[in-house]
């Protein structure tokens, strides 16, 4: 877990999710952003270029397509200058061209994904549907780091974090968030200045570095992916992030990520008024997958249920990692539909 | 008296031989580069990014930060370098169909937004590494695996780059076109790349190039064929 380290002076806003990205942004040390527009995040281009009109040091770009923004993110980051870019939906398909080489040549790109609808243009509004896609969407093995968020106070943490963790473990990162996030106002606690340098961030190609990302043969890039690899399961521990709640006793588990996870909390409140020992564990990071943090509960833990705005694309992500688990499983699944607390209660009532 | 064969000072010579193949019109043109960068003194300050295809085999040409990125990308990368560190003289090294096909959008974006990038294009009329595909620069007639009845100009007019960023090139950026025939013309208009580049404006030369691989010609067809092509793609300077 890495820890968010607090300079200024915080006070209190009540802010759109979108507004409250390109703040955290600046606050990060982000330099600059790229971006494309699409709802439902156009409106951290929009707050970035705000906030670059009051402070010069700020650049932003607004590219012909988002390849060209998730290009450009790498080659700003590649010059050893924070810089970051934001998409939803068919602009995460577009921009996994840029996230897959990133991976490749290990370059720490920061990307907002504020879920739409899926299938292909879908909806504006809200799924989470892109999960995959943000965690393993390149012809690669997803050495990534993606931070689900639950609340706008998460958006403004794990923007933080991430850019701090990118920095630090040269992998591309992500905050997943979803449109109703974005376009939510919510109250949020911020720092008043931006953060300190980090010493991490440094120019990455300068004088005696040649960077290739085509290989001659077979066994080269077999080497460098195992590489990779090793270096990401060193890694993992300290980046993997996981909320537990009400999960000291509990034997029937909710697994849910991003907002879902905090439709599930009163779902679990409700459901232990009832008796039922129920507890909410919500992955934070997705890649990498919590599992250590899981494994404390594999002796009590007697069912499981998994909700999710998408067809299983949270438990396949539990499944590859927790195979050997003999425990019950449910999944409660509303493709690119939200939830509430009260369904989620309700549906797990039935259960039992 | 004994001379030295002497070779760029940018160069990279640990990765000499190079890895192009015989013939090949791309050493020529980074040799031109290498000594433009050599003359103009900013082997300090500059940053070579090359896209895939043929271009991608100078990964390691140079002792210059070099990066080399995807079809076309390049030149967004080299974008986001620059706005990083305008300090830099920042050069993406592209293919025609780089440039011109997959890369079209951010070729005629640069140049609108009149990006102090300098975009170096190797027009050899065809896709070389992938086998020898029709590209937008293929001429009218020429076949190629994708066109081998020969290329209908009357169904897929050819792209002339140069010529058509005039349309919307700030009046201070510099387009330009030589060819590997004339290399010490070319070295002139990449030099004026560069500079212009520095002066804060857009620039893009293209070169004209060989690929005797898949042109299936010897020596001297290669260079009567080159020849030939500097009357469909003229050579010169282009403004706007």
């Amino acid at each position: 877990m890495i820890g968010s380290s607090y300079n200024g002076i915080e006070m209190t806003e009540f802010l759109m999710g979108n507004r409250i990205l390109a703040r955290a942004a600046f606050n990060a040390g982000a330099k600059i952003m790229f971006g494309y527009p699409i709802t439902p995040a156009s409106e951290i281009l929009e707050t970035w270029i705000e906030l670059s009109q009051k402070d010069p040091s700020l650049k932003s770009l607004q590219a012909e397509d988002e390849m060209a923004a998730g290009f450009s993110t790498i080659g700003a980051c590649l010059a050893g200058i924070p810089a970051f870019t934001a998409t939803a939906g068919p602009g995460n398909i577009l921009m996994q061209d840029a996230f897959s080489m990133a991976e490749a040549l290990r370059v720490p790109t920061v990307a907002m994904i504020m879920q739409r609808g899926g299938l292909s243009t879908s909806t504006v509004i809200y799924s989470q549907e892109e999960v995959r896609l943000t965690c393993f969407g390149g012809n690669g093995e997803g050495f990534r780091i993606v931070y689900s968020t639950a609340s706008p106070q998460d958006l403004y943490d794990y923007t933080l974090k991430a850019f701090k963790a990118a920095w630090q473990y040269r992998f591309p990162t992500f905050i997943l968030a979803d449109g109703y996030q974005g376009k939510m106002k919510g109250v949020v606690k911020m720092e008043t200045k931006r953060g300190k340098k980090d010493k991490n961030v440094v120019p990455i190609l300068k004088q005696g570095v040649n960077l290739r990302n085509c290989y001659n043969l077979e066994e080269e890039i077999g080497e460098v992916i195992v590489n990779y690899s090793d270096e990401y399961n060193r890694v993992r521990e300290k980046i993997e992030e996981a909320e537990e709640y009400q999960m000291k006793d509990a034997k029937v588990i909710l697994i849910a990520h991003g907002i879902v996870a905090a439709a599930a909390k009163p779902a679990v409140d409700f459901l232990r008024k009832d008796g039922i020992p129920a507890g909410l564990f919500r992955p934070i990071t997705l890649r990498p997958f919590p599992t250590r943090a899981f494994a404390k509960f594999l002796r009590q833990v007697e069912k499981i249920v998994i909700i999710e705005s998408a067809l299983g694309q949270l438990s396949e992500l539990f499944k590859a990692e927790l195979y050997w688990i003999n425990v019950p499983l449910t999944e409660i699944n509303k493709p690119a539909v939200g939830f509430t607390p009260e369904e989620i209660y309700k549906t797990i009532s039935s259960l039992q | 008296m004994r001379e030295k064969p002497r070779f760029p000072k940018c160069y990279k010579i640990e990765s000499k031989p190079h890895k192009f193949c015989p013939g090949c019109g791309h050493p020529l043109v980074l040799k031109m580069l290498g000594e433009a960068v050599d003359e103009l003194g900013i082997g300090e300050k500059s940053v070579f990014l090359v896209d895939i295809g043929c271009s991608l085999l100078a990964w390691d040409y140079f002792n210059l930060p070099t990066a080399q990125t995807h079809h076309g990308r390049t030149i967004p990368v080299a974008i986001g370098f620059k706005m990083a560190d305008s300090q830099k003289v920042v050069i993406a090294y592209v293919g025609d169909g780089g440039a011109y096909a997959i890369g079209l959008h951010h070729t005629l974006t640069s140049c609108l937004r009149n990006d102090p990038i300098t975009t170096i294009v190797v027009n050899n009329t065809l896709y070389a590494m992938t086998g020898g595909q029709m590209a937008p620069t293929t001429v009218n007639g020429e076949k190629t695996t994708t066109s081998p009845e020969g290329k209908n100009e009357e169904a897929f007019q050819t792209l002339h780059g140069p010529e058509m960023l005039t349309g919307i090139a700030n009046k201070n950026a510099f387009l330009a076109r030589s060819s590997t025939d004339k290399p010490l013309v070319l070295k002139q208009y990449l030099k004026k790349a560069l500079e212009t580049q520095m002066d804060g404006n857009y620039a893009l030369v293209e070169a004209l190039s060989a690929c005797p691989l898949n042109w299936k010609t010897d020596a001297k067809e290669t260079i009567q064929r080159l020849q030939e092509l500097e009357k469909v793609f003229p050579l010169g300077e282009f403004k706007r």
